[in-house]
């Protein structure tokens, strides 16, 4: 017999033995484990804490009552939620327009000095008035709104209040057969889906756990924000005086995260019905205390990693985008640019959901991110008319309003559009890794696309019905 | 008289005498804590009673009302 | 601070030796692993160890993915591994996976138990669940400033006592307390300080059964050090050590139980903390 055998003979008799000595202990052994380790827990915490104190006491117990009573507990996360919208669509408004003043600035002083230099008109149109253009509009979107949004959340995070959102909401995704933790994993996703969708590791039950994947997608993530915000700005805030204006936007801004969420129990509940059947599975959450959040600590954290890389992503994301636009733009096939043929035959499909052929050739386009969706469609759309001076939020309404006839309907599909469809390539690309599912990974990418053109198609017959 | 940990009220405090759970359901509350001779205490009720936070230990953990249902304990008055 | 073994308090925060690596772990002398309790303050600590930003949370589950980093003190260099929270190595969800699977098979010099002075008693369940499984190990009291203003008071030194591993009062959030941990980790590392873990008194009829699989399980695995552990997994028909010894790769890689999980997740890992 060679060693290799004597070895497997070995690893077989003990494998038996073992098989056997667990057999005789009757299946109590992992209680008396578990108790054994308990009881020497405590005999030791008896010896060496001299004063034990109460770690549940004073005014944690106070607000922890309100934070999670029957009564006040959802009001107050509305509340909270509204206020943190609120704050930043004030706090962002007069920073976005310093910074797009800046940086429009630049782009006029750059095109004229190309000009006078004697660049061909095409490398201006291209490096200014197009890729220049977009990332002006990024950056003047997103920082701002990213740089309070992400502070505030973080704090929140920071001082222990998710996981009273996670004991309020569980009775919700009881109801629809999923987890609680799912509202954990959620208000991951509001800072960036493949995030949300790593973070449910934290769910043990595998049924329960791809739910809170395929779902995540419905809570907007950073890159859907600025979209968000701006169509909440300049569209539907935009008939009321200043002050009221941004309530406006900022309840508008809670009523497509609340239909994020509503969506989200819906399809939670018609995963759990259809394609993962199955019970609810064991639900253990800890409470912490609550803890007095490092303030400063947060906002430089949030602001250099966060903001930065969000704004990052979108930078190296635009430029590219920007290129693909202007080739569109400029290779010409019977007469037409190419990317006039492409928006043309996607245009039906887009009127049917509200919206039109570019922005549905945007969306192509930022399936890489989602940051870049306004964007594309600003420069698919200046295309044309490269030279318009488009420095504010008056002139990009003038833009979308006047010359491609946006209304509020338009704006509403845009939102919902948004919010709904496909997860974006990294998300799907994470999906793909932590499932290792080619079907979860399809049906996690195309399960809210679909239910984005329904949905959308939807809201257009009501409007059309009533009007 | 041993009662369900699901009926105690928020403030009452009792001793756990058995879990009638099975598998990884019973491990993991062992697992934080919730051991025969173990003491607890409800801390809060959410809407409809459901979920239910107790404090173990000195930790505060939620669980469903339907795991409470199949704790039994005996109560401190 | 209350419980601070250091001459004075104020020299609790200073950490003249430590000198933050990031990410840059290469050609490490010594390998620490930092686990605990969800929600005790260990990415606090990693963070502070290696200068990196990893995201804490006040809320259990902020953790799902190991980080590394690296720093060096004292002259030699360190890897720290920060790994997701677990309240028990017996049974495990996949983000407590990652933590049972690199404390036995990660061969970390050092296992640094992160706990929460406030609920001892919990943390300990894990604390001695470690012990079984390696002497290497320094226990980081952590929270001691929570623990202070909510009127508790842990004396360290008897718990120290009654682990039979070193046992180091901190606030990681203040960076108090670090330099005493690294000097107790350099002090366990380098052989200059050897611990005796308290093994868990197990119930007559377990104990016997382990003490028939142990001379088994050193016959072969030699290099193992966590026999009474592999045993009891054994007992209680685990079937991922059931899997890795009938396949004959425990001794082998470093994670046995997960073999490509780690390789994948790496890029995303670093970039998608949020
Ligand atoms: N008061 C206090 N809070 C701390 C201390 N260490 C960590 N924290 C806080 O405890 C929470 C959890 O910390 P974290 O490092 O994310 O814990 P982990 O889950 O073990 O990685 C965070 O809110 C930290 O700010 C400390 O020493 N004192
Ligand atoms: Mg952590």
């Amino acid at each position: 017999m060679t060693d290799a055998e004597g070895r497997k003979q070995h690893i077989q008799n003990l494998l038996q033995k073992a098989e056997r000595l667990h057999q005789n202990l009757d299946g109590s052994f992992s209680d008396r484990l578990v108790s054994s380790i308990y009881k020497e827990a405590t005999a030791i915490a008896r010896s060496s804490v001299i004063e034990s104190g109460n770690r549940r006491a004073g005014w944690d117990v106070y607000f922890d009552r309100i934070a999670t009573h029957p009564v006040t507990g959802f009001p107050l996360m509305f509340l909270i939620l509204a206020a943190i919208f609120w704050i930043t669509i004030e706090g962002a408004n007069y920073p976005s327009q310093l910074i797009a003043r800046g940086l429009f600035w630049f782009e006029g002083w750059a095109a004229g000095l190309f000009f006078q230099l004697g660049a061909p008109p095409w490398l201006t149109g291209f490096l200014w008035h197009g890729v220049w253009r977009g990332l002006a509009w990024v950056v003047s979107v997103m920082l701002p709104p990213m740089a309070i949004f992400f502070p505030l959340f973080t704090i929140l995070e920071d001082f222990g209040y998710l996981p009273r959102v996670a004991f309020n909401m569980d009775a919700l995704f009881r109801r629809v057969g999923a987890h609680g933790k799912q509202a954990l994993t959620m208000a991951m996703g509001f800072g960036c889906n493949a995030a949300g969708v790593i973070s449910t590791r934290i769910i043990d039950s595998p049924r329960e756990r791809l739910i809170a994947i395929i779902t995540n997608n419905f809570v907007p993530c950073n890159g859907r924000w600025p979209t968000l915000i701006m169509m909440a700005t300049i569209f539907i805030a935009a008939p009321f005086p200043a002050g009221v204006g941004s309530l406006v936007a900022a309840a508008s801004l809670m009523a497509v995260t609340l239909f994020g969420v509503f969506m989200t129990l819906v399809v939670s509940f018609g995963l759990s019905k259809t394609l993962l059947k199955g019970t609810p599975s064991v639900f253990t959450l800890e409470l912490p205390p609550y803890r007095k959040p490092r303030i400063l600590q947060t906002l430089y954290t949030s602001l250099i990693d966060r903001t930065i890389f969000v704004l990052w992503r979108a930078i190296i994301m635009a430029a590219p985008a920007g290129a693909v636009i202007w080739i569109l733009g400029n290779t010409h096939i019977g007469g037409l640019p190419l990317s006039n043929h492409i928006a043309n035959a996607l245009d039906p499909l887009g009127r049917l959901i509200g919206l039109d052929g570019v922005v549905l050739l945007a969306y192509i386009i930022a399936i890489p991110a989602n940051e870049i969706v306004i964007p594309t469609i600003i420069m698919a759309y200046s295309q044309a008319s490269m030279m318009i001076e488009l420095d504010s939020l008056e002139a990009l309404r003038h833009l979308l309003v006047d010359q491609h006839g946006w209304t509020i309907v338009t704006a509403i599909s845009l939102m919902l559009f948004s919010l709904l469809h496909n997860p974006c390539s990294t998300t799907i690309l994470t999906i793909w890794k932590e499932t290792r599912s080619a079907k979860w990974t399809a049906v996690a990418t195309f399960l809210p696309l679909t239910i984005a053109f329904i949905v959308n198609f939807l809201f257009v017959q009501i409007v059309l019905f009533f009007m | 008289m041993p009662i369900t940990l699901a009926e105690l009220d928020r403030g009452q405090r009792a001793h756990i005498v058995e879990l009638r759970l099975h598998g990884l359901e019973r491990r993991r509350l062992m697992d934080l804590g919730f051991t025969p001779g173990t003491e607890v205490e409800v801390a809060m009720k959410a809407a409809s009673g459901d979920p239910i936070a107790f404090v173990v230990r000195n930790t505060q953990i939620a669980l469903r009302k339907q795991q409470a249902e199949n704790i039994i304990v005996e109560p401190i008055s | 601070m209350a419980g601070c073994q250091c001459a004075q308090a104020t020299t609790c925060s200073s950490h003249g030796n430590l000198i933050r690596l990031g990410v840059n772990i290469r050609d490490f002398d010594y390998l620490i692993a930092l686990a605990g309790n969800p929600n005790t303050g260990k990415t606090t600590l990693f963070n502070a160890l290696s200068g990196l930003r990893q995201h804490t949370g006040n809320w259990p589950g902020k953790t799902v993915v190991r980080s590394e980093g690296a720093f060096r003190h004292n002259g030699y260099k360190y890897k720290v591994v920060d790994l997701p929270g677990t309240y028990s190595l017996l049974s495990t969800s996949e983000d407590e996976e990652i933590a049972r699977d690199f404390i036995l098979f990660g061969n970390p010099d050092c296992v640094v138990v992160v706990v929460d002075a406030t609920a001892l008693e919990r943390n300990l369940n894990l604390v001695l669940q470690v012990l079984e499984i390696t002497d290497r190990v320094v226990v980081a009291l952590n929270l001691m400033d929570e623990a202070e203003r909510k009127g508790m008071f842990v004396d360290a030194r008897k718990l120290a006592k009654e682990l039979g591993v070193p046992v180091v009062p901190m606030v990681a959030r203040e960076g108090k307390g670090t330099d005493h941990l690294l000097q107790t980790v350099q002090d366990l590392v380098t052989g200059n300080l050897r611990t005796q873990p308290r093994r868990i008194e197990l119930d007559p009829h377990i104990e016997e059964a382990v003490q028939q699989l142990l001379p088994h399980l050193k016959n072969l695995y030699p290099n193992l050090s966590n026999h009474r552990w592999l045993a009891m997994r054994l007992l209680e028909g685990d079937p991922s050590i059931r899997r890795a010894i009938l396949t004959d790769s425990l001794a082998q890689t470093e994670s046995p139980l997960a073999p490509q999980k780690e390789e994948d997740m790496s890029e995303l890992e670093a970039a998608l903390e949020v």
